[in-house]
């Protein structure tokens, strides 16, 4: 669910550049036609999705660990219930993703060891820390939120496969944000202590998510490739401000404050202004900085590692199953 | 009448929560994607058993205790779950292993009880049923596939339906407790259900080329409120928060 | 760091609805009994299917691109296979 605009298209030298090809590639896109696997397609075009997709699967992955803190101890069994089938999903998505970008070419196995080798990136919200039960509802509340502003738009992204992952993803997860803002409605409703707690998890996650959108129009080089491409729909700020201006009105009904003094809502434009955000923390926390982003890696190696004996013999059962049945024909 | 049957509800109750609950804790972690899922809905199964059986023992228990009264408020030695559900996950063999173990009880016993003279139970027995006989199909399937796998998966495999042997044991005792209400129908009688089970393993590990162990000493005690040490960490986490903030609802 | 892969299966679902089996995504597994439990447990949580089918993807042979206009856009001339060729009056009703 999270995609963040970390990378606009890569550059990439075609081979075989061919601006007829190309031209007749961008009237397609211009047509809204969708593009196929199979279909020809500019190699910029290929990578770039790659990159995307890998990205918005691994953030699906990573996202199971702030969140999987808490399944043991949720303090219902509802919530555990729910919560459980959330994090469930996450690993669903994750699995819709990585199989959009194995129509590109390249395999689930390829795409996870550039994860575990630290040289694919994921979405920087995942490297902040589940503290309290509240961050569970915040999660939900703001960073599924984010999530969502972000993949509607990828609803109608030029490629395919990527479309209706999401369009599945999309679908299946119109009940995470409801779960995170329901809990922070029951925090904000109960003892001094819940409300403190809901406060405290705002104050913390605020910033980052509105991180999540990527960086700043005014930085972001590539954007107006992947724009033409379809890939991207939206600017990123253009999002962020979508997110900010529908999640003030919920704080308020919430009554949590957002911890930004700069806050204030613009008559003329309608929007809710809000304060400078600190982009070296993004900068510092893509790059391996975060409070969280070791413990992640390190989460995601040991699963893997520990999988390993198990992959490979279901592997080797088959293989013999194989040669059983072949023996007995 | 009213105490074993509570009782009686509560032993069915957590040993579907202690179960699901050490499931739940793979969530993130499984050896692939797709099983990860897998976990995740086996988990989802044995918490959704869980919450019916103690909403009911709540009813029957007349103190107005709901499911999370009972679930988040009673300590170890009032937990009434067989020491088999809630040994450590281990490596996935061992999962694999306590999971195969307790559904191939399960789906014969909720089968039986699929004709309990309690509505309440007959019903949550015909839910529950369909259920567990998914588990029994997919983790008899990785039994067979880790036992007749690699070396290293066999050997792994071996050490879990070992490891976790003595403690099948329990899953067919029958006390004072329960006496009372096999005889009016309520509960299944889970004795004579150790031959299908039996054979339903014997079959599977066979398959697996694993070898059944010897029945030697079994251990028992959970139902009665002896516990491994385990237990107490486990609702140290499941319990955490009803125990940090009192009176709460979340 | 050479692990081999599991093969890719491709996952057709039929709805509640009764219509045909539809693609819906896929799924890794080793064997072809595998990846039925495993599009199972991926893509029937939400009592999406009443019928699974599994097919490895390197089963399936697909139409090139570059054919398309050669297969598919001859028949855009035929109109006549279509009901709204052919005129009835109103006075008929429906038919």
């Amino acid at each position: 669910m999270y995609t963040q605009g970390l990378s606009g298209p890569v550059d990439q030298p075609d081979q075989g550049h061919d601006p007829e090809r190309e031209a007749r590639f961008q009237a397609r896109i211009d047509a809204e036609e969708r593009i196929e696997p199979n279909d020809w397609m500019p190699e910029g075009y290929r990578r770039t999705l790659i990159r995307q997709i890998a990205q918005h699967a691994h953030s699906e992955i990573v996202g199971m660990l702030p969140e999987g803190n808490w399944i043991t101890r949720a303090p219902s069994l509802r919530r555990k219930a729910a919560l459980l089938a959330k994090v469930q999903d996450e690993a669903g998505h994750g699995l819709y993703l990585y199989a959009a970008a194995e129509t590109l070419d390249i395999s689930r196995e390829e795409l996870v060891d550039q994860l575990l080798a630290g040289t694919a990136k994921y979405s920087s919200i995942f490297n902040y820390p589940a503290l309290t039960w509240a961050d569970i509802g915040t999660i939900g509340w703001l960073v599924d939120g984010a999530a969502i502003m972000n993949q509607i738009p990828l609803c109608r992204c030029s490629y395919g496969p990527y479309a209706r992952a999401m369009i599945r993803i999309c679908k299946e997860e119109s009940f995470h944000q409801r779960q995170g803002f329901e809990i922070m409605l029951t925090l904000a409703r109960g003892t001094v202590a819940q409300q403190a707690m809901a406060q405290d998890a705002l104050d913390r996650w605020w910033w980052p998510s509105l991180m999540m959108f990527g960086p700043p129009d005014s930085e972001s080089q590539h954007s107006d490739r992947s724009m033409r491409w379809r890939i991207k729909r939206f600017t990123n700020d253009a999002l962020r401000q979508k997110f900010v201006d529908a999640t003030v009105p919920q704080s308020q009904f919430l009554g949590l404050t957002i911890p930004d003094p700069a806050l204030h809502h613009d008559p003329k434009s309608g929007h809710w202004n809000f304060g400078p955000i600190d982009w070296r923390e993004f900068r510092r926390v893509i790059a391996g900085d975060g409070p969280c982003n070791r413990d992640r890696l390190r989460a995601r190696r040991a699963a893997h590692a520990a999988g390993r004996w198990v992959r490979e013999a279901a592997l080797a059962h088959a293989a013999k199953r194989r040669a059983r049945a072949q023996a007995a024909e | 009448m009213t105490v074993p049957l509570f009782d009686y509800v509560l032993r069915l109750a957590d040993n579907a929560l202690v179960l699901g609950h050490r499931l739940s804790e793979w969530c993130g972690h499984g050896p692939v994607l797709e099983e990860d899922l897998a976990l995740a809905n086996m988990a989802l199964d044995l918490i959704g058993q869980s919450r019916s059986l103690y909403d009911y023992a709540g009813e029957v228990g007349g103190r107005g205790h709901d499911e999370d009264a009972l679930a988040y408020l009673r300590d170890v030695a009032s937990y009434r779950n067989v020491l088999l559900v809630e040994q450590p996950n281990g490596d996935f063999a061992c999962t694999m292993a306590r999971q195969f173990f307790y559904s191939a009880f399960m789906h014969p016993y909720w089968q039986a009880m699929a004709a309990s003279s309690d509505p309440a139970l007959a019903a949550i027995a015909e839910k529950s049923v369909k259920e567990v006989a998914y588990h029994v199909r997919h983790t008899s399937e990785w039994a067979i596939r880790l036992g007749d796998g690699t070396e290293e998966s066999h050997r792994r495999m071996q050490a879990a339906v070992d490891e976790l042997w003595p403690y099948t044991g329990e899953l067919f005792e029958a006390d004072a407790i329960e006496a009372a209400l096999i005889e009016a129908g309520i509960a299944t009688d889970p004795r004579p259900l150790e031959g299908a089970w039996r054979a339903t393993v014997a079959n599977v590990l066979k398959t697996a080329t694993l070898t059944l162990p010897a029945t030697g000493w079994m251990q028992t005690g959970g139902r009665v409120g002896r516990h491994s040490e385990h237990l107490g960490h486990l609702l140290a986490d499941l319990q955490y928060m009803q125990r940090a903030y009192p009176g709460a609802a979340w | 760091m050479t692990e081999a892969k599991w093969p890719l299966f491709e996952v057709f679902i039929r709805s509640r609805t009764g219509l045909a089996h539809r693609h819906v995504g896929s799924v890794h597994a080793v064997d072809a009994e595998m990846a039925l439990q495993n599009a199972r447990d991926v893509y029937t949580r939400r009592g999406e299917g009443l019928s699974i089918w599994v097919v490895p993807a390197s089963s399936i042979t697909a139409s090139d691109p570059a054919d398309k206009e050669m297969l598919f856009e001859p028949t855009a001339s035929k109109i006549y296979r279509h009901p709204t060729f052919y005129e009835v009056p109103d006075e008929v009703g429906h038919m």
